[in-house]
């Protein structure tokens, strides 16, 4: 397991130096100067060449990244081209916005999901398994945009319920995090489901009807103990997504994330920025990667690695 | 020769009513059909689309801007008057194509990096693997964002971007494969038998790979499609007036308030195509996998 667990952080180690080379090459493949491209709006020739030399961009390509490195490592993305405020210091107030968003939307999507797989697998091919199966599959072909603004036409126009965009209160938090959480509980309800199946069909479960009890104990206890460990590796790998979907939920519902912020900037050419943003995406999602691999394996006590 | 040794025949015939079984499944199968009607649906409109839209689906009329579902404008027109069924009609050809192509450029790039790292193994493999490993620290819509700030918005562009972040999929998924393939008994005999490496690869490896890959593909069509969309609504693909999906739905948004229309139906067209393909996916897999039969009767 310890093996393990150093392999494990190594290849993360490995991959997050991988994902530091495509970020830094990103803005060089942008075609035009990198130092104009990493400049802000109002920079004159002069404040460019400063820039120039301060990220040694007249350097050779190695020397170059071992700039970008070094500032990396020390915290300094350089700063924005739009704002001229340094981009770590805008990420560290977004990020955590995000986060809240993917996090409530991950809690919705495992109750709704892990509920109606549960339910299916107790009684396959019932009038609820099959709806709750389309459903499932609606759910993982609507896209997240459209959603929103359904949500956003019927509870925030018609009923007017909540509040349409913006942040600031819990009542902001909720469409946002509906539209994320029900189209994850799709996929997390088609796993739920097919690995209860499997489950209910082993020898264990066999005994433990046999054994006279009551169903109820055999599907949540006996079964669902061992159908969850493929469940949890899907969830961690969906929250991970939902960073990745927060994109477009954020934009719909103009909510004051990361992801929003990285779209935004693609738009203003504000390179410092979408550097950062990718960079910081990157990493979460391979942290989250790492704790779900890690979690695998201290869950089921079968799973030994070599 | 004219005559076709009997084997020769037997063969043919045994080959014939494995398709025809493939195909009875499929048609037994409620979710394929399902799929299977959507999806052609979905061609067939394509295909025609000049011939069934009623209205120039590019010509705006500023006399009917926003207009209701009527029955000269049957869902209605948007906010420079054009007739959006028409719009969605003639969108249907670029979702496929941005679903089709994608998908093509995913298979193009990822199936011969997964088949040269299985092939060879050894440090080719880890290379390919790491870089694949990489590809994979971002979740996809992410990186399709960020090769479109390379490359620059455009229809083309978030064609590429879409392909790229779905060829690590292929990549693992044929290398796997080709792994596990290579293992099975029947190779091993064949080998035993001195059946060369081409033939192995033709005659074993291929033919079952084949069915996960097509599965697979299917799948990532619905996929494709609404990242292709999503980078539309986002303002990073098809730029306006062309009548993509989620370009039209994003410019419908300004107008939720007062006309809802605009934003509804080109959002319900792509849950239905995306929705078609996932159903068809999903049948396709339990059709050929041979295990899946008696499960599913």
């Amino acid at each position: 397991m310890t093996r393990y667990i150093v392999y494990r952080i190594t290849l993360m180690f490995f991959v997050l130096f991988g994902v530091s080379i495509f970020v830094f090459l990103l803005v060089r493949l942008v075609p035009g100067d990198p130092a104009e491209l990493l400049a802000d709006q109002w920079a004159t020739k002069k404040d460019i060449e400063l820039l120039r030399r301060q990220w040694g961009l007249d350097k050779p390509l190695i020397t170059q990244y071992l700039v970008f490195m070094n500032h990396l490592l020390h915290g300094d993305l350089g700063n924005s081209v739009a704002s001229n405020t340094p981009v770590a210091k805008e990420i560290a107030a977004k990020f955590p916005n995000t986060l809240k968003l993917a996090i409530t939307g991950t809690l919705i999507a495992i109750i709704i999901g892990a509920f109606a797989g549960i339910i299916s697998a107790a009684k396959p091919y019932s009038i609820f398994d099959n709806i709750s199966m389309v459903l499932a599959l609606l759910g993982v072909s609507t896209p997240a945009f459209w959603l929103g603004l359904m949500l956003i036409l019927l509870f925030a126009v018609k009923l007017d319920w909540f509040p349409a965009t913006g942040a600031g209160t819990i009542k902001h938090l909720i469409l946002p995090s509906i539209t994320l959480g029900l189209l994850t509980a799709g996929v997390i309800a088609r796993q739920t489901r097919s690995s209860m199946l499997e489950a209910l069909q082993q020898d264990y479960v066999k005994t433990a009807r046999a054994k006279g009890l009551r169903e109820t104990i055999v599907i949540y206890k006996h079964a669902l103990k061992n159908a969850l460990i493929p469940v949890v590796t899907i969830v961690g790998l969906q929250f991970g997504h939902l960073l990745g979907g927060a994109v477009l939920v954020e934009s719909v519902f103009g909510w004051p994330g990361m992801g929003r912020f990285l779209v935004d900037s693609i738009f203003t050419r504000d390179y410092p920025v979408i550097q950062g943003a990718i960079l910081v995406f990157a990493t979460a999602f391979s942290l989250v990667n790492l704790g779900v691999d890690l979690l695998y394996g201290s869950i089921d006590p079968r799973i030994r690695y070599e | 020769m004219i005559w076709k040794s009997n084997k020769e025949v037997k063969r043919k015939s045994e080959r014939v009513l494995l398709r025809s079984r493939i195909f009875r499944n499929l048609l037994r199968n409620r979710t394929a059909k399902a799929g299977f009607a959507i999806v052609s649906l979905t061609i067939t409109i394509a295909l025609f689309a000049p011939l069934i839209a009623s209205h120039d689906y590019m010509k705006a009329n500023l006399r009917e801007i926003a207009q209701p579902p009527s029955l000269r404008h049957p869902l209605g027109t948007d906010e420079l008057g054009r007739d959006i069924l028409s719009r969605i009609i003639h969108g249907s050809r670029l979702s496929l194509t941005l679903g089709v192509v994608s998908v093509g450029i995913g298979l193009l790039g990822g199936v011969p990096l997964g088949a040269i790292g299985a092939y060879w193994g050894g440090w080719v493999d880890l290379v390919i693997m790491r870089f694949i490993d990489i590809l994979l620290a971002f979740p996809a819509i992410l990186l399709a964002i960020a090769i479109v700030s390379i490359l620059g918005p455009g229809l083309y562009n978030a064609m590429i971007a879409v392909g790229i972040a779905q060829l690590p999929i292929y990549a693992r998924l044929i290398r796997g494969l080709i792994l596990s393939i290579r293992e099975k008994e029947f190779v091993e005999a064949a080998r035993a038998l001195g059946a060369s490496d081409l033939r192995i690869i033709t005659r074993h490896i291929i033919p079952n790979s084949l069915a996960p890959i097509i599965v697979q593909s299917t799948l990532n069509v619905a996929t494709a499609i609404l990242s292709a969309a999503a980078l539309g609504f986002l303002g990073l693909g098809a730029q306006p007036p062309t009548p993509e999906w989620g370009t039209m739905l994003s410019r419908g948004r300004l107008y939720l308030r007062v006309a809802p229309h605009i934003t509804t139906f080109p959002g319900l067209a792509i849950v239905l195509t995306v929705l078609g393909f996932n159903l068809l996916g999903d049948g396709l897999r339990d059709a050929l996998d041979p295990r899946m039969v008696r499960i599913r009767r």
